[in-house]
């Protein structure tokens, strides 16, 4: 495994809140300079895992390993090190709201290096040139379309040059043509630079384009881990039915309500209405 | 224990509750002021975020408080010289419009029109960033978001509230001015001069006192609210945003109140 592309490894993994465990027994190797996706459905504690693996919440039991280093061993130098190897984009890009795109992006670099101002709008540009938003630098976050806010937030992941890249929910939200170029992009990020990058979603059309190692959770535990030729043929039932439901669903988007007969709309009002005057 | 035992000792148990929920969030407030003041000078660029957040605090409150400052020096001049004037001692005037300005009043009123302008909008900032992840941004950035947030608001409320509240008790003496002397007719040679007398550095001190300290309550309520927002029942969306700023602002003017008896009590 290269240094600049460590693997990610969660042993004996016992995620969740206040001592209630989301998922438990997590035993799963993300390998390093590949895309990984973490897949399953809505609550299944895809964000969660995120979240631990990031540091923001403390593991009820269990490993965190990000190139052989335990994430909540490190302390001081260290652990600011291997901070500054890590890019987030979050699922609506979260952008401080009273920077420009410009400012965000720079943050990192204003934070935590010692570059001259002109040092740090060149690389500003360079990496909104890399997301397609060079000329967009001094926008507000809201005055920016959601896909706009998502590749701002990659391109401030990026700005340190990250070996590590995480991303919660990239095309949610997207529309199908935004979300293709988001996944593009994610794919050319990756070739490029050969970065480890873990990809949180439940999107199955975007898995299939950019993963080449997929982790589905469900059920409080890991339900499958392998590539996507494998997870295809799975005959599993549970992961069968969530990879056709997902499919259906892409093919012939489908009414989460059954159709409603007009006729029971119609409010009737004569019981209401009797012994009062009709006005005209 | 009988059911009648239990139904004597539930408002006791709920008593303890409250109190011990009192405690622990007193407590939690006390190491949150403590890091967001070990932070204020962690680095040099924490003096330009202080800057921008004395602009924000201080310098965009200095209309709201000419204003409060001068109707509630005008109402007091008027009240004072009905007062006064009933015993023929109109000429004190000028005393018990200062004094009671640079005690109580402008170090109270300012912190209360602070709390309701800035105060509100720190807890609603900082909630809302919670709420859209960009808190656990700037953590994962490896930026100490209490160092980023917290410690310039904190810093910039120390420098401001002292000037806010010189500035009101300046406005506020101008204020009685108007109505006592220029509408209702007292000498304005004795009012001046006995703003000048009747004033000495321990009232203005003690003033300066309360207001720092009113700064110090008023920024960590109103931050911690904001930052522990999705700790809350409900906390997670906007609700729980308008939640923590109601509570926020409630918060700090009941501890605004409080403390200036206890420190009434300490400092004349």
């Amino acid at each position: 495994m290269p240094e600049n592309s460590p693997d990610i490894v969660l042993r004996d993994l016992t995620i969740g809140y206040g001592g209630l465990a989301v998922v438990s027994g997590l035993n799963v190797r993300l390998p390093g300079g590949k895309i990984s996706v973490v897949l399953g459905g809505s609550g299944c504690g895809k964000s969660t895992l995120l979240k631990h693996i990031l540091r923001l919440h403390r593991p009820i039991s269990g490993d965190i390993l990000l190139g052989g280093h335990d994430m909540f061993s490190l302390q001081g130098k260290a652990l600011h090190c291997l901070k500054q190897r890590i890019g987030v984009l979050f699922q609506d890009g979260a952008l401080l709201g009273s920077l420009t795109l410009g400012e965000n992006v720079a943050l990192p670099l204003r934070e935590h290096t010692r570059l001259r101002d002109r040092a740090v709008r060149e690389i500003v540009r360079a990496k909104l040139g890399l997301v397609g938003l060079a000329e967009f630098a001094s926008y507000y976050p809201n005055e920016l379309s959601g896909g706009m806010r998502k590749r701002a937030g990659l391109a401030r992941a990026m700005v340190m040059d990250p070996d590590i890249l995480f991303c919660d929910e990239p095309t949610s939200g997207l529309d199908p043509i935004n979300a293709a170029e988001l996944d593009q992009l994610l794919l050319e990020l990756s070739r490029r630079f050969s970065m480890t990058m873990v990809v949180v979603s439940h999107d199955l059309a975007s898995m299939r384009v950019i993963a080449d190692y997929v982790v589905v959770l469900g059920d409080g535990r890991s339900l499958f881990q392998g590539s996507v030729e494998e997870l295809e043929k799975t005959e599993d039932a549970y992961l069968r039915r969530f990879l056709d439901r997902m499919a259906q669903e892409r093919d012939e988007p489908r009414l989460t309500m059954p159709r409603l007969d007009p006729s029971m709309m119609k409010i009737d009002c004569s019981q209401h209405l009797a012994g009062t005057k009709a006005v005209d | 224990m009988s059911r009648q035992g239990e139904a004597t000792l539930s408002p006791l148990a709920a008593l303890g509750r409250v109190s011990l929920g009192v405690v622990n969030e007193m407590g939690a407030m006390l190491i949150f002021l403590f890091h967001a003041f070990r932070l204020i000078f962690s680095s040099l660029g924490q003096f330009a975020k202080t800057v921008r957040q004395i602009y924000f605090i201080g310098v965009k409150s200095v209309i709201v408080i000419a204003l409060i400052g001068l109707f509630t020096g005008m109402v007091m001049g008027m009240q004072l010289y009905f007062a006064l004037s009933m015993f023929g001692a109109d000429g004190f005037l000028g005393s018990g419009v200062a004094l009671s300005m640079v005690r109580e009043l402008a170090p109270v009123l300012t912190a209360i029109m602070v709390t309701g302008r800035a105060g509100s909008a720190m807890t609603a900032e900082i909630g809302v960033m919670r709420i859209s992840e960009q808190i656990d941004a700037l953590e994962t950035m490896d930026i100490n978001p209490m160092g980023y947030l917290v410690s310039p608001k904190l810093a910039a409320s120390i420098v401001s509230m002292p000037l806010l509240t010189a500035f009101f008790n300046l406005i506020a003496i101008f204020g009685g001015w108007l109505t006592g002397v220029l509408l209702l007719g007292a000498n304005a040679g004795v009012y001046w001069n006995r703003v000048q007398s009747s004033l000495d550095w321990d009232d203005v001190s003690g003033g300066f006192v309360k207001s720092l300290v009113f700064a110090v309550l008023v920024c960590t309520v109103c931050c911690f609210e904001g930052y522990f927002t999705h700790t809350r029942k409900g906390g997670v969306g906007p609700e729980g945003v308008s939640q923590s700023t109601t509570r926020a602002v409630v918060t700090s003017c009941v501890l605004i109140l409080i403390s200036d008896y206890v420190l009434t009590s300490l400092l004349w």
